[in-house]
């Protein structure tokens, strides 16, 4: 439901997300090198926030009941499968969710 | 005047790529964003202040689950960390800048950074600037429109959030693809998933970032380790 809470919640990801663009050009301004364990993180750090992100979308996926998440499994191995294939991301997108409403609308109900 | 038009025009088909992608993306997003019964205006604002397509999808999730501040917070920086490190790349790139500086600065998503970082020969700031500002404006357009055909047809379909999932999936091949060591994307599955199972599905984000950032710390102290021992 829309209210304050909800409000302040955008201000946060607005903030944080103006500050991690803004640290960069404040901190490093000089010819000081970048700590080498940031750079690190930076590498690897997006590969690993993506996966998780994965777990995420996917947290009230129930497999001990009905429809035991078959239409996920199917969905995701669409997105990968086409991905694979073609790398089009919006293609993989809209296949993908496409192949899902109907799944869950007219196969699994 | 004459080379203002004409760093216009060169600016928009700089854009077209990300004018098509930002507009499905954007569309999408509307639209997941009116079926959890958020309307125009929280899309535009959401849009027009946060500008960061991954976080907007993931911050439906935590508003809707009226998630607190604190792990907004958090997620906002762990999905957007790159965004340190476009940064650090593009100091130079933006140095003398002036008066368009911050927006320069705040308008840093992965699709402009993309195209900024990989244009041939120099352009102006000013060029640099309507690049910036039309992908904002593409991005804006696109999450108001999904929004607005959302309300007008009420138009949710049961499971149109799998759209976020979608993308997620697709970024996570892409990137999958892209790189010899998947130790990292590896370690990112397996650690959430544990957290997950442990924490349950409302409270795991911040533990899985812990476990993660521990995790790849750890990964690279045993590399370099190894690497030592190689060596010696």
């Amino acid at each position: 439901m829309p209210d304050l809470h909800s409000a302040l919640l955008i201000a946060v990801a607005a903030l944080v997300t103006a500050a991690l663009r803004f640290i960069p050009f404040i901190i490093f301004v000089g010819k000081r090198k970048t700590p080498e364990f940031i750079t690190y993180l930076g590498k690897v750090l997006p590969f690993a926030i993506m996966g998780m992100l994965v777990v995420f979308c996917l947290k009230n996926v129930s497999v001990t009941s009905y429809p035991h998440g078959i239409p996920e499994i199917i969905g995701v191995a669409t997105v990968a499968g086409l991905h694979i294939w073609k790398r089009n991301t919006l293609l993989s997108i809209i296949v993908g969710t496409v192949c899902y409403i109907l799944l869950v609308n007219f196969i699994f109900i | 005047m004459k080379k203002h038009k004409e760093e216009t025009i060169k600016a928009l088909k700089a854009t077209f790529p990300v004018f098509s992608g930002y507009i499905v993306l954007g569309f999408g997003f509307g639209i997941v964003l009116h079926s959890k019964g958020f309307g125009i205006l929280w899309a535009f604002c959401m849009s027009l202040f946060i500008y960061a397509g991954s976080m907007q999808y993931v911050a439906v999730d935590l508003l809707s689950g009226g998630a607190s501040l604190i792990t907004m917070a958090l997620t906002t920086v762990l999905v957007n960390a790159r965004h340190l490190f476009y940064g650090i790349s593009m100091i130079d790139k933006y140095k003398g800048s002036g008066k368009f500086k911050p927006y320069l600065i705040f308008a840093l998503t992965d699709e402009t950074y993309s195209l900024v970082c990989t244009e041939e020969g120099e352009n102006s700031h000013r060029y640099h600037f309507m690049v910036s500002l039309f992908n904002h404006t593409y991005w804006v357009s696109g999450t108001v429109l999904g929004a607005a055909v959302g309300t007008a047809f009420n138009f949710a379909p049961n499971g149109i959030d799998f759209a976020l999932t979608a993308l997620f999936v697709t970024v996570f091949v892409e990137q999958w693809l892209s790189s010899k060591d998947h130790a990292a994307a590896i370690t990112g599955v397996t650690a959430s998933a544990i957290c997950l199972i442990v924490f349950g599905a409302d409270s795991f984000l911040i533990p899985s970032m812990i476990l993660i950032t521990a995790a790849l710390t750890a990964l690279r102290f045993i590399r370099k380790r190894k690497g030592d021992m190689k060596n010696a």
